[in-house]
Order: C-alpha cells, then sequence, then structure tokens
C-alpha cells in the first residue's frame, strides 16, 4: 500500500475540484445532477469486475455476479434517466 | 498502480468524468455532460477489461447485459411521476453492489493482510449497505408503501448504536477466524449496515425526504471510493469522490433551505410536535383543521372563491406561481402548465417560484414542471423572485403549505421559525390551491389561511387549478 498518498491525493484533488464544480449547478438542475453522480456511483463495477481475475468460490462468483447485475442496472439506467430529464427540459 | 502509463491514461479518464459534470450548467450542458461521463465511463470498463484476464469472461458479460437491460427499460419508461422512486432504486443498486464487492474482498483477506485494505473495504461494506436499506426504505415511503411519518422510539439512538457496535464486532470477528465461521461472521455484519440504513431511513419522515436522498447519493459514492483505496483503483476513488461530493453539496443545500441541521433532520428532533399531522390525513391535525375552517373568510365558500379567484386572475398582469408536494401528490402539474399558458397567452407575466426543498427530492418540481412542457427559462429559484412576490397581482399556490408559511417569519420557536419561505403573502391577492387547511408536514398552521387577501380553492389540486381555468380535470 505505497499508493496509499498517491490514492488518498486523488481522492482529496477530485472531492475539492467536484465540490468547486457542483456548487455551481442550478437548482433547477438537481434532480438530473442527482440520478448523473448516481450513474457514476455505478463505478463500483470495476471493483465487481476486478473480482473475476482471481480464482473465485462458487460464493463469490454468486456475490460477484449478483454485484455485476445491481451495478449495470444503476449505470445504464441512472444515465439513460439523466439524458431523459435533461432532454425534457426545454429552454 | 503498475507503471505510471497506466496511472496517466487513469487519469485523463478521470478528467474527462470531471470534464463531464463541469457542462452541468444548463440542460443542453447537462445533455452533453451526461454523455461526456458516460463514455467516461466506457474507458474504465475497457481498460479494466483489457488490463486484466477475466477468470469466467461469459458469466461478466451476461450478469451485465441483464442488468443494463433491465436499467435501461426501467428507466425509458416510468412516467415522471415515479423519478424519486426510480432514483432511490438505482442509488441503492450501487450501495448495494459495493456491500457485495466489499464482502467477497472481505472473504479473501485475513488479519495479516494490509491493515489499511481491510479498513477501506470495511468502511465501504458499511457505507454501501447503509446506502442500499436506505435506498429502498426511501423508495417505498416515496411510493406511498410504507408511511412517511417517523416512528418514534425513545431508543432510536441507543438501536443505532447498538447496530453499529454490531457491525464492528462481527467485522473484527471475521478477520480473526477462518473457515466456515468466516462468512457467517461476514454476513452477520453485512445484514446489521442493512438494518442500521433502514433504521436510519424510517426515521426521516415525509417533507424531509430530499435531505435523506441526497444524503444516501453521496454514501452511495464514498462506498465506491473507499472500495477503490481498497483495491488500489484510481477511477473509482476519483469517481467515488465526485459523487460524494455532489451529495454533500445537495445535503448542505437543503439542509440549508429548511434552517435546520443535517443531524436533527436523521434524528427527527423537531418532529415530536403535538400538532404535526402529515398533510394527507391525521387525527391530531383534524381539530385545528376545523378551527381553521371556522376562521377562514366567510366568502369563501367554494363558488364564490372560484368565481373570485377567476376575477383575481383576470384583472391581473403578474401572477406567480408556487408548486409543493401537493402538486405532484395530485399529479396536477400539466393543469398547472396548461393555466400558466393561458394566463400567458392572455398578455400577463406568468413566472414560477420553486423553493429548494419542494417536493421530496432536490429539484422534484422543476422535473415534473418540466414534463408538462414549462419552459425552462420560467421556473425561477426563490432567491431570484422572492423580492418580486411585493409586486407581483396575484400568487398561485398549488400544494404547498411549509414553504410558503409566514409564520417562519412571524412566531418564534416553531419548527420554521427561521426558515427561507417564499413571501407569496406579499402578493396581492393569494390564490391556495390545497387540499386542506391543515398544517404542512411542520405542524405549524399556515395563516395564509386567515390572510383575508387568501382565496381558498381546497379540495384535489388537479381539479381546483382545471375550475381555474374553466376545465374539468383529465
Amino acid at each position: 500500500m505505497s499508493d496509499i498518498l498517491l490514492m488518498l491525493g486523488i481522492f482529496a484533488f477530485t472531492s475539492v475540484v467536484s465540490y468547486a464544480l457542483i456548487s455551481r449547478v442550478p437548482q433547477r438542475l438537481h434532480t438530473p445532477l442527482m440520478s448523473f453522480t448516481n450513474a457514476i456511483s455505478a463505478v463500483t463495477i470495476l471493483g465487481a469486475l476486478l473480482l473475476f481475475t482471481e480464482e473465485a468460490t462458487a460464493l463469490a462468483i454468486v456475490l460477484g455476479g449478483t454485484a455485476i447485475v445491481l451495478a449495470a442496472f444503476n449505470l445504464v439506467g441512472g444515465f439513460a434517466i439523466t439524458g431523459r430529464m435533461a432532454r425534457m427540459f426545454r429552454q | 498502480m503498475d507503471n505510471w502509463q497506466e496511472l496517466l491514461v487513469d487519469l485523463v479518464v478521470i478528467a474527462v468524468f470531471i470534464g463531464g459534470i463541469a457542462q452541468f450548467r444548463t440542460p443542453s450542458g447537462a445533455r452533453r455532460g451526461n454523455i461526456t461521463a458516460a463514455l467516461a465511463f466506457a474507458a474504465a470498463l475497457a481498460l479494466v477489461v483489457y488490463r486484466n484476464t477475466i477468470a469466467q469472461p461469459w458469466l461478466v458479460g451476461a450478469t451485465f447485459v441483464v442488468g443494463a437491460v433491465a436499467g435501461w427499460v426501467i428507466a425509458e419508461r416510468i412516467t415522471m411521476t415515479r423519478i424519486p422512486a426510480l432514483i432511490a432504486l438505482q442509488n441503492g443498486a450501487g450501495g448495494g453492489a459495493s456491500l457485495l464487492v466489499s464482502l467477497v474482498e472481505l472473504g479473501r483477506v485475513s488479519a495479516a493482510d494490509d491493515a489499511l485494505g481491510i479498513g477501506f473495504a470495511l468502511a465501504g461494506m458499511l457505507v454501501g449497505g447503509v446506502a442500499l436499506a436506505g435506498s429502498v426504505v426511501a423508495a417505498a415511503k416515496l411510493e406511498n408503501r410504507i408511511s412517511s411519518r417517523p416512528p418514534q422510539l425513545p431508543t432510536y439512538n441507543l438501536l443505532l448504536v447498538l447496530l453499529l457496535a454490531l457491525f464492528g464486532g462481527a467485522a473484527a470477528l471475521s478477520l480473526t477466524i477462518t473457515g466456515l465461521d468466516q462468512p457467517v461472521a461476514l454476513a452477520i455484519a453485512a445484514l446489521s449496515t442493512l438494518a442500521l440504513g433502514a433504521a436510519l431511513a424510517l426515521r426521516v419522515g415525509g417533507a424531509d425526504m430530499p435531505v435523506l436522498i441526497s444524503l444516501l447519493n453521496a454514501f452511495s459514492g464514498l462506498a465506491a471510493a473507499f472500495l477503490g483505496v481498497a483495491t488500489g483503483n484510481e477511477m473509482l476513488i476519483a469517481a467515488g469522490a465526485m459523487v460524494g461530493s455532489s451529495g454533500t453539496i445537495l445535503t448542505l443545500v437543503m439542509a440549508r433551505a429548511m434552517n435546520r441541521s443535517v443531524g436533527s433532520i436523521l434524528t427527527g428532533a423537531q418532529l415530536a410536535q403535538p400538532a404535526s399531522g402529515a398533510p394527507s390525513a391525521g387525527a391530531e391535525g383534524a381539530p385545528v383543521a376545523q378551527e381553521n375552517a371556522a376562521a377562514a373568510p366567510a366568502a369563501a365558500g367554494p363558488p364564490d372563491a372560484l368565481r373570485q379567484a377567476r376575477g383575481a386572475l383576470a384583472g391581473a398582469t403578474s401572477v406567480i406561481i408556487v408548486p409543493g408536494y401537493g402538486m405532484a401528490l395530485a399529479q396536477a402539474q400539466h393543469e398547472v402548465a396548461a393555466l400558466a399558458r393561458k394566463l400567458s397567452q392572455a398578455g400577463k407575466l406568468v413566472r414560477f417560484a420553486v423553493h429548494p426543498v419542494a417536493g421530496r427530492m432536490p429539484g422534484h418540481m422543476h422535473v415534473l414542471l418540466a414534463e408538462a412542457d414549462v419552459d425552462y427559462d420560467d421556473l425561477y429559484e426563490m432567491d431570484a423572485i422572492n423580492d418580486d412576490f411585493a409586486t407581483t397581482d396575484v400568487a398561485i399556490v398549488v400544494g404547498a403549505s411549509d414553504v410558503v408559511n409566514p409564520a417562519a417569519i412571524t412566531v418564534a420557536d416553531t419548527p420554521i421559525s427561521g426558515m427561507p419561505i417564499l413571501r407569496v403573502h406579499e402578493a396581492d391577492t393569494v390564490i391556495v390551491c390545497n387540499l386542506d387547511s391543515r398544517p404542512g408536514y411542520s405542524g405549524v398552521p399556515n395563516p395564509l389561511y386567515q390572510d383575508p387577501k387568501s382565496i381558498l380553492l381546497f379540495g384535489d389540486a388537479k381539479e381546483s387549478v382545471a375550475s381555474l381555468i374553466g376545465e374539468h380535470a383529465r
């Protein structure tokens, strides 16, 4: 875990930059913003994929497979609903 | 990290993600940002598959397709009124995935392994489990499957502490034992996170939902970020941190708009009011309602009130419409939009004023009105329009009570005292299309109902608004 400083640095940097950017999102777009960031939180699917790079027990395969179903639901559904809402706003 | 080239590529992907968020300023920017982030996501997925050998590619592919198709179909077909619940469920799915991934990761380690990685995997499991169970409870409340009234238990805090202790104990045990008992200890730890999330969400009721939803949003992001540290994946860390930031901001914005602390909302601290009747029903609210009805202006019998309201609108040159959760509940957004169009066609200035916590999630009213084809530029945020009520002829309140309750300014020591409100009472005339005169979620009686300038159209908001246009509700 020699990379811990790098990882904490990335965490801190992205948190601060995102905070600055998202603070300027108008309230009118708060629902799409939420479903958008929801979709991004499905990034946990990367962790689920990595589970399948090692030898896995049957239980691990079932849990990992379920994790992929859930994360893919969140990922695709989140981007789809965000796009639908953003298209709905007329200007 | 294997080498610096990989790190560099990861940082580029992270930068594209950030670029997606940076475009979230306007509706068209949001569309582009959404596509940008989706592309970054595809790149992140491709990189992980390219860099590693997946042992069961068919299984992984099939499970992905199942989740993706389900997510796509539901997101494309669901009606807009059910969006809050869908978003909560999507959030819960992400949290659940984090919970499961950390479970498997923890099942593979022993205490001899790197303690930091284990610590972060445990943190990811805790936050992910809370996000999953909390979101499912929130979705059930948003769909009115379970009561929005929080249960009042004097021992609630003790219960939460005990569940947390159970999680800590089971997690610690899972690291020290091996063999068949280890999965059992991990399962107990996982179940305790679910119970914790459910208990946390159950205690947050009705009008406080926007805060809960935002907080759970932050949690699912943090769960991913913690897992990223545990597995050493920079893209996971960065994307999770973004979501954590976003959820935190929304949580704080919502809490500020209620003039309350996040802690008091989560503990339901200010809800133990004697007269706290939910907007829908409640025996405690009834006496207050009768009292209010008796004190209401005598001229406000239904036909008279409707005639007065139409007259006020006919003579007005400027109108501000204030929607609240009641509009969502009655699904009156199309009638409201039709009313706005009709007034606007008659040459009147028509604008919408939306309180940050109107509805059950951040931005709830905006989405409903956008669905009903209300122009984005006609939707005003509180600070942008509040000073204009004083110079406005008619304010129309549709299913809102607490967010327009002047008692927040004039009466001290109520749950909403000091909460910023939309100052509809400063308009010349206020048309109130609420279900009845019962107080809103806070339980604080609304003096608007006694104000002589108010015209009260009680009943289903869909019908009240339709009758203003001179139509019957669809």
